[in-house]
């Protein structure tokens, strides 16, 4: 058992969960206290004493179902059982008994595992869903459900499925390959982790659920910031009135609350395909966090470049406005390639005097620039008259200036260029700007 | 220096837990119940997080009314100090002692070890949950809202289970509290508090649970609109909106429905009683977009 329990924690600790030797110790602790044939109890134990983020949560309970793994069901597989019709059956009932009979047998006939091939748990999961067509089943049923909560219990069931399924594949080959080499292989980055420019569709799902508590967060930290900068000037008005009370002996002197001003932002973001998951994450970010600044105006280009703040301020929905902002505004001025020379150039002869001392301006941007010229002249410009200018690259560092990349030549022009490839690092600079 | 020992094992298994708390209207699931044990076994706090009206601090008042002990509860904010939460000398008290000396004679010393007794110290919900003979439960709420200096204060109480009070020395727990924090998760709390605490994060319960939630709380609902009722939650709740509803707010809602002698949940009645559940503009007007699309 300790055997299992170090190699779980080590596991755990080799997929990116922060789990401190004291923290282990509590966890052992913990585990001497619950049943240890009770799985829920020992999974709660574990949980409790070792994952202390929610967004760690999923992470660890793909680490615990390969370490401690049901055993797989021994369905006999029956081939009078017409799968289609269970499917439909389980999706509209949404039985989480049906679900699961109906997961097994459809991994057990439908997946095609056979012993000795590498583990691809992924693979196998995608192979049965496509056999099975859960898809098709869940859009033909959805075409015929009324009212919202139907199509919802729907989805619902076709997630739980989809889980179903990806449990059952695992416990096939826990059985056969042991803990570890599963654990490795269904190894997935924490969502602060996930690459920008790599993300999966379920990765993108997970960084958009973990984007608005992070706003959240920082918006109370930046505000907390302005708050506690010190204290202000002396207020003579109020220590007078207090010192009545220790004998006209100013013994505790009362302070003028500080003002310090909020910065102004001004964005510009490339949103050319690739880098849009970036654009659209970080805009995302700042718009979140606008009360935190006195005005946040937000341009967007590729070859050419025009102001979307109006979007943003009409729309309540944020996602609806990031949809509008590629239908609507005037990015493609030439061949639609990424042309920040000309983006740039036309943002400084239409908009360059509006820049001042107050505005910070935030570069986003591989500043992959299709070979064009670069007109870093109007960024100097800007920089300039500017506050701040900063540049965040979604690129790894090891990749700036090579091939068309000439991140180089405008970091000569900004405050600082940062990399920025996942929630980890923008969270860093974002706090650091308030 | 007497050991510190809470009465042992106040609560016998996994399963007492999760009826001791049903018998109070708490429907506890697997991780709570399992945590509230945990809790208690280990001598150790728990923090519980998760977006608000999730019933965090309904937790420790539920363990406490089921343990029949007190409940202490120190609520955090910005600005939180040690005079707030641990203790304060009564100086108001002291001067007039010390007045009172001065025609009296008494020397220094003696006056000394006097002004600084029991008698003049004014105890606040730490101490208080220290000192306090009879089994208690501390609640230290939102505790997101003080700030990362502040929370070092916690780290004494928590997990030496004594609070040092220069003058006197240092009091020991008689017997060791049951601890809950509770964290909206406005920022985040600083590795050393939470290496301390065991973590339980609650989030939006399932649809059965909040139907039994509901039924619990709101035993004049009719069952089946209770299984309707959460389910159209469940739904909200999948929108993309500023602030889903919460299981409180869900409960208003139910009573709602009961106060209008509702009988059967259409479209038209969801959307009149909306802003029961939901706070923002927005918000509304995009879930009733959403019930007149699905008709």
């Amino acid at each position: 058992m300790l055997d299992l329990l170090a190699g779980f924690v080590g596991e755990l600790r080799a997929a990116g969960l922060p789990v401190s030797l004291t923290e282990n110790i509590d966890a052992m602790a913990a585990v001497s206290h619950v049943p240890l044939d009770d799985r829920e109890a020992l999974r709660v134990a574990m949980a409790a004493t070792m994952v202390k983020r929610p967004e760690h949560r999923p992470a660890f309970d793909t680490v615990f179902e390969a370490y401690f793994a049901l055993a797989p069901a021994s369905l006999p597989d029956d081939p009078d059982v017409d799968l289609g019709a269970l499917l439909d059956e389980a999706l509209v009932s949404g039985d989480t008994e049906a679900v699961r009979r109906l997961a097994q047998l459809a991994v057990a006939r439908l997946a095609g595992m056979e012993a000795g091939r590498g583990v691809r748990g992924s693979a196998y999961v995608f192979k049965t869903l496509r056999l099975l067509d859960v898809e098709g089943a869940l859009a033909r049923l959805l075409a015929g459900a009324d009212g919202w909560l139907e199509r919802d219990d729907l989805a619902a069931a076709g997630e739980r499925l989809r889980g179903e399924i990806e449990a059952e594949v695992r416990r096939r080959l826990v059985a056969e390959k042991g803990p570890q080499a599963v654990a490795r292989s269904v190894r997935r980055p924490l969502p602060e982790d996930v690459d920008f420019l790599h993300a999966s569709r379920d990765d993108l799902a997970a960084l958009h659920r973990a984007l608005r508590p992070l706003a959240r967060r920082m918006a109370s930290r930046l505000a907390r910031r302005r708050r506690q900068g010190g204290h202000g000037r002396l207020d003579f008005r109020r220590t007078l009135r207090r010192s009545l009370s220790t004998g006209g002996v100013p013994a505790d002197p009362r302070f003028r609350r500080p003002h310090p001003h909020k910065p102004e932002i001004v964005v510009l973001a490339d949103v050319s395909g690739s880098v849009a998951t970036f654009a659209r994450f970080t805009l995302q970010l700042v718009h979140a966090l606008s009360g935190e600044f006195s005005a946040v105006r937000t341009f967007v280009f590729i070859d050419g470049i025009d102001e979307v703040t109006r979007l943003f301020a009409e729309s309540d929905d944020l996602t609806s406005a990031l949809a509008r902002v590629h239908q609507e505004a005037d990015v493609v001025a030439a061949d639609g390639h990424s042309d920040y020379g000309r983006a740039f150039a036309a943002f400084g002869a239409r908009w360059g005097r509006e820049i001042t001392g107050r505005t910070s301006v935030i570069v986003l941007g591989d500043a992959r620039n299709n070979y064009h010229a670069s007109s870093a002249g109007v960024l100097a410009e800007l920089h300039r008259r500017a506050r701040r200018v900063w540049w965040l690259n979604p690129e790894p560092r090891s990749y700036w200036d090579t091939g068309d990349s000439i991140v180089a030549e405008y970091a000569r022009h900004c405050d600082g260029v940062f990399e920025c490839r996942n929630l980890r690092q923008l969270e860093a600079f974002v706090s650091q700007i308030g | 220096m007497a050991t510190a020992r809470s009465v042992a094992e106040r609560f016998e298994s996994l399963g007492s837990v999760r009826e001791g708390l049903a018998g109070v209207d708490y429907l506890a699931d697997d991780a709570i119940a399992g945590v509230v044990f945990l809790a208690d076994r280990l001598d150790k706090p728990v923090l519980v997080e998760g977006p608000a009206g999730t019933g965090k601090t309904e937790l420790a008042k539920a363990v406490a009314r089921w343990a029949g002990s007190r409940l202490i509860r120190l609520q955090c904010y910005e600005g939180l100090d040690e005079s707030k939460a641990l203790y304060e000398w009564n100086y108001r008290k002291q001067l007039l002692r010390i007045q009172a000396g001065e025609g009296a004679g008494t020397s220094w010393a003696d006056l000394e070890g006097d002004i600084f007794t029991e008698e003049f110290l004014l105890t606040r919900p730490l101490l208080e949950a220290i000192r306090a003979d009879e089994p208690v439960v501390l609640l230290i709420d939102e505790v997101d809202r003080v700030e990362v200096e502040t929370e070092a204060l916690l780290l004494e109480v928590l997990s030496d289970w004594q609070v040092s009070v220069p003058e006197m020395g240092t009091v020991v727990a008689r017997r060791i509290p049951l601890v809950f924090l509770t964290s909206n998760g406005t920022r985040d709390l600083s590795e050393a508090l939470k290496r301390r605490c065991l973590y339980l994060h609650l989030d939006y319960p399932s649809v059965e649970r909040e139907r039994e939630i509901i039924l619990a709380r709101v035993p004049e609902l009719p069952g089946h609109l209770a299984a309707e009722v959460a389910r159209v939650v469940r739904s909200l709740r999948m929108l993309d909106l500023r602030k889903p509803p919460s299981v409180s707010e869900t409960l208003d809602w139910a009573r709602t429905l009961v106060i209008l002698g509702v009988d059967t949940l259409d479209a038209d009645v969801t959307e009149s009683t909306l802003h029961v559940l939901l706070k923002h503009r927005a918000d509304i007007a995009a879930a009733a977009r959403e019930l007149k699309t699905a008709g």
